[in-house]
């Protein structure tokens, strides 16, 4: 039986995440996999945005920073368990969204890329300056998720870093799960009809603005979701994580393994997060590495390092 | 009674009239032909009539109903589908997918089912592909259904589009050339196809430049020049017509006749 | 009033910057259709380029020229390593191929020189000038002057010199001025010259005022673009309006409402704009073409 693209990339991801930790060499491993699945998560969303609707965001760490304080501030002022504050966060995020989206999704190109920029600009102004609700610059500290220690109740005992390798993995799974259902559905197609050809989605039916507002929204709630996971798993948070270059990791990540594919953008993500993990001895190099990777495989891969690799093998085979 | 009229339409770009009080009617199942020399504002009025552009003068009634500058997603939810004379093909998705998602008004349903997989949305999704599928078949590309729409023939993408505005189901269906760049076999077959969908009792409206086709499929012709309507009629009476041959006939004619001998 | 007066008079020295930073947007945008997110960047090079050869013992005036010749080059580099090899790109991937050259200055700057804030004396002393119960430094006159003679030299050029029109004609319709002989790739690698230098002159005038480090120009390409945008895309005129109202404006929110959020509003006046008039103050409206 010939198993469908979705099903062979969910079976991919799972495997990987499930095989990977019997080559950790120590504990530290979890946790670069682990922020991996949290930056994985973010840009499965952008998938959406970006490889699927065509549409650019320079703005969406906004709505992870949403997502990451209200894990900090709900639990405090309003009394909720951490984990309905990430729900609250996503709801926030969908609601700012289909706010923001809607007057914004009618630029194009540039416009939109500034626009966006500037509502992510917008939200990490507010965190920084509100230093006496949010700590300001300095961050303030996020509760503990708890579920670590109903796993133990049952007898499940996790470290620390092992019970978020496998979280996020999960959390990861399930995104994916859900952008590839998207890609073959209606909706996917609506909106990659729209990336192919506005005018000629508009003459078959498709409701062009609602549509990008649709993927606009769905991919908010994936970078508010891996915001709280973030907040969670660091347990201490910061503005930087609505910062800009948080927005341009996160589009230069999806793009990086290539925006078309989740699979792509999840290799990307996990480039992109080793990297500075394994050069820390080359920290200064950092900026210039990024910069330099963001432009060669613009140059050089436009469709992104999984695509143009794929492209490559299957034009070797036949 | 017709079902879609065109009444006094113009647009003006920059000071410029590229489209002056054109006036015309279809009725159902009846294929109307609009024809002009280059720039004569063919495309422009196609372009108004489906709501890519929005008239600065004029009514467009579709169905009784006033739908001037309704935008082309409520256009089409109101049975009105066109094709582009330059191709507007959706290019990274393949054959089939093309003609799916010309069946979007269809096969759209929840988000929440789409996202989690619903049985809703594969059901959705299963009808639209099982339809499209018929529809390649029926334009001749049946076999092509898995490709990557470009790596078509640009005959073979202007059938595409014709599938793709076909999948709407449309009542009213405008054609922007499409027999050009087909060889004399396809172009045939696209004339068939015409015919047979006007049959069904689609209205077409039609923009061609092969005279051979426009006389033999047409039961009304309207012709353009420089923006105006100057003449509209049957296809005899408008081959006949001096104003007409000036215009355009008279250059195009000869062309014709060269082309056969 | 006086208050009034000295925040019109800091407003329109920033807004100086933002335009000469929006007319460079400007020249690259007519000539290639691409907005050059590293514009910003050229400002830094000019003025921390300037700080290191003057502390390296070259008088001002040398160590400025240096710096605006060494950013022009770097401007040619930018066009002919990352721009030119992807004519024909999608905007999302010129968008992030700029993005990533200012982001690859940034890094190379931090390396080659260092990670401090500097400045250089101004020109002129730092004698405050008493206006009208207001004050405004010798160096602000000197950036409001250098906004305006870039503005008039630019529309000589572009309508006095036959190269000029060439850059024009360029924008207009690329094939057709490839047709009719002008050479479109020289086109291109002056507008980035052009476009580069008047980013650097920016900082070399600016830096005694603002002073510079190696990470001040992403703030000031969003800032140009954003002078750009309400000025309307690829007018100079727009540009130079676009760019002092702005910097009024900032001024103003600092003074009046807040000057943690006086970024803030800037960008939300450039929303509102854009929704209300997406063709901003002097652009012109376009049809797509079907």
């Amino acid at each position: 039986m010939r198993l469908s693209s979705k099903v062979t990339t969910l079976l991919i991801l799972a495997a990987v995440i499930a095989i990977a930790p019997v080559f950790f060499p120590s504990s530290y491993y979890f946790r670069v996999g682990s922020l991996i699945f949290v930056n994985g998560l973010a840009v499965a969303g952008l998938v959406i945005l970006i490889g699927y609707a065509g549409q650019i965001s320079l703005g969406h760490a906004g709505f992870a920073g949403i997502g990451a304080y209200a894990c900090a501030l709900a639990p405090v002022h309003l009394g909720l368990h951490p984990a309905l504050a990430a729900l609250l966060g996503a709801l926030l995020s969908a609601a700012i969204a289909y706010l923001v989206g809607r007057p914004i999704l009618r630029l194009k190109g540039y416009y939109l890329a500034v626009a966006s920029l500037g509502f992510g600009i917008l939200v990490s102004m507010v965190l920084s300056n509100e230093a006496q609700l949010t700590g300001g610059p300095d961050g303030m500290a996020v509760p503990e998720l708890g579920l670590r220690a109903v796993l133990k109740a049952i007898g499940i005992d996790l470290s620390n870093t092992e019970f978020w390798y496998a979280f996020s993995g999960l959390v990861l799974v399930l995104g994916a799960w859900l952008a590839l259902n998207l890609y073959h559905s209606p909706t996917g197609r609506a909106l990659r009809a729209l990336h192919g050809s506005e005018v000629a989605a508009r003459t078959v039916g498709v409701d062009v603005a609602h549509y990008k507002l649709v993927a606009f929204v769905i991919s908010a709630v994936y970078a508010s979701v891996s915001g709280s996971l973030l907040a969670l798993q660091n347990k201490f948070i910061t503005p930087d994580v609505a910062g800009f270059m948080h927005s341009i990791e996160m589009v230069t990540m999806t793009v990086l393994g290539g925006a078309g594919s989740v699979l792509g953008a999840i290799l990307g993500a996990a480039i992109l997060t080793t990297l500075p993990q394994v050069l820390t001895i080359f920290q200064e190099y950092e900026q210039l590495m990024l910069g330099l990777v963001m432009m060669l495989v613009m140059i050089f891969m436009r469709e992104g390092l999984l695509p143009s690799i794929a492209r490559r093998i299957r034009g070797r085979a036949e | 009674m017709s079902l879609l009229q065109i009444e006094g339409l113009g647009i003006d770009f920059g000071g410029l009239r590229a489209v002056n009080d054109v006036g015309f009617s279809l009725k159902p199942g009846e294929i109307v032909s609009v024809i002009g020399p280059n720039g004569a504002g063919k495309t422009t009025l196609f372009n108004m009539i489906s709501g890519v552009y929005a008239p600065a003068r004029g009514r467009v009634v579709l169905d009784g109903e006033d739908v001037t500058r309704m935008p082309p997603h409520l256009l089409a939810r109101r049975g009105l589908s066109r094709t582009f004379q330059n191709l507007q093909i959706f290019q990274s998705m393949s054959v089939l997918e093309n003609a799916v998602a010309g069946h979007h008004l269809h096969e759209r349903g929840s988000v929440f089912a789409d996202l989690f997989s619903l049985p809703a949305a594969r059901r959705r999704s299963k009808v639209s592909e099982d339809s499209a599928r018929a529809l390649l078949d029926r334009v001749g590309l049946g076999r092509a259904a898995e490709q990557e729409a470009s790596s078509l023939s640009y005959g073979a993408l202007k059938r595409l589009e014709i599938a793709r505005a076909l999948a709407l189901k449309p009542r009213v269906l405008l054609l922007d050339e499409p027999a050009a760049g087909c060889n004399a076999v396809e172009t045939e077959e696209i004339d068939h196809l015409i015919a047979q969908v006007a049959a069904e009792g689609v209205s077409i409206l039609l923009v061609e430049h092969d005279m051979k086709m426009v006389m033999r499929i047409s039961n009304h012709i309207v012709v353009l020049d420089h923006g105006e309507k100057i003449a509209e009629g049957e296809p005899t009476a408008i081959s006949r017509n001096p104003r007409v041959i000036e215009a355009y006939l008279g250059v195009q004619a000869t062309e014709v006749q060269h082309a056969d001998g | 009033m006086p208050e009034l007066l000295q925040f019109l008079l800091s407003g329109i020295t920033v807004g100086a910057v933002y335009a000469l930073v929006a007319l460079g947007f400007t020249i690259i945008y007519n000539a290639s259709d691409v907005v050059n997110f590293a514009q910003g960047e050229f400002v830094m090079l000019g003025g921390m380029i300037t700080f290191f050869a003057h502390a390296a013992g070259l008088p001002l005036p040398l160590a400025a020229l240096i710096a605006i010749i060494v950013t022009a080059a770097i401007g040619v580099a930018l066009n002919k390593l990352a721009i030119e090899p992807a004519r024909g790109a999608p905007v999302v991937s010129l968008i992030i191929i700029t993005i990533g050259a200012s982001i690859f200055i940034r890094g190379a700057t931090q390396l080659v020189f260092d990670k401090q804030i500097h400045r250089f004396p101004a020109f002129s002393g730092d004698q405050p000038i008493l206006i009208g119960g207001a004050t405004i430094l010798p160096q602000s006159l000197w950036v409001i002057a250098g906004a305006l003679a870039v503005f008039v030299c630019l529309w000589l050029f572009f309508t006095r010199t036959l190269i000029g029109r060439a850059v024009l004609a360029t924008a207009n319709n690329r094939v057709a001025a490839q047709l009719v002989g002008i050479n479109t790739n020289y086109v291109m690698t002056l507008s980035f010259a052009m476009s580069a230098a008047i980013g650097a002159l920016a900082g070399v005038l600016v830096t005694p005022i603002t002073l510079t480090s190696y990470d001040v120009g992403l703030a000031l390409a969003l800032k140009g673009f954003a002078a750009a945008m309400l000025g309307g895309m690829g007018n100079p005129k727009g540009a130079l309006v676009g760019g002092l109202l702005l910097g009024v404006l900032e001024a103003m929110t600092a003074g009046y409402v807040s000057s943690q959020y006086k970024d803030a509003a800037a960008f939300i006046v450039i929303l509102a704009v854009l929704f209300a008039m997406p063709q901003g103050l002097f652009g012109r409206k376009s049809t797509d073409r079907v």
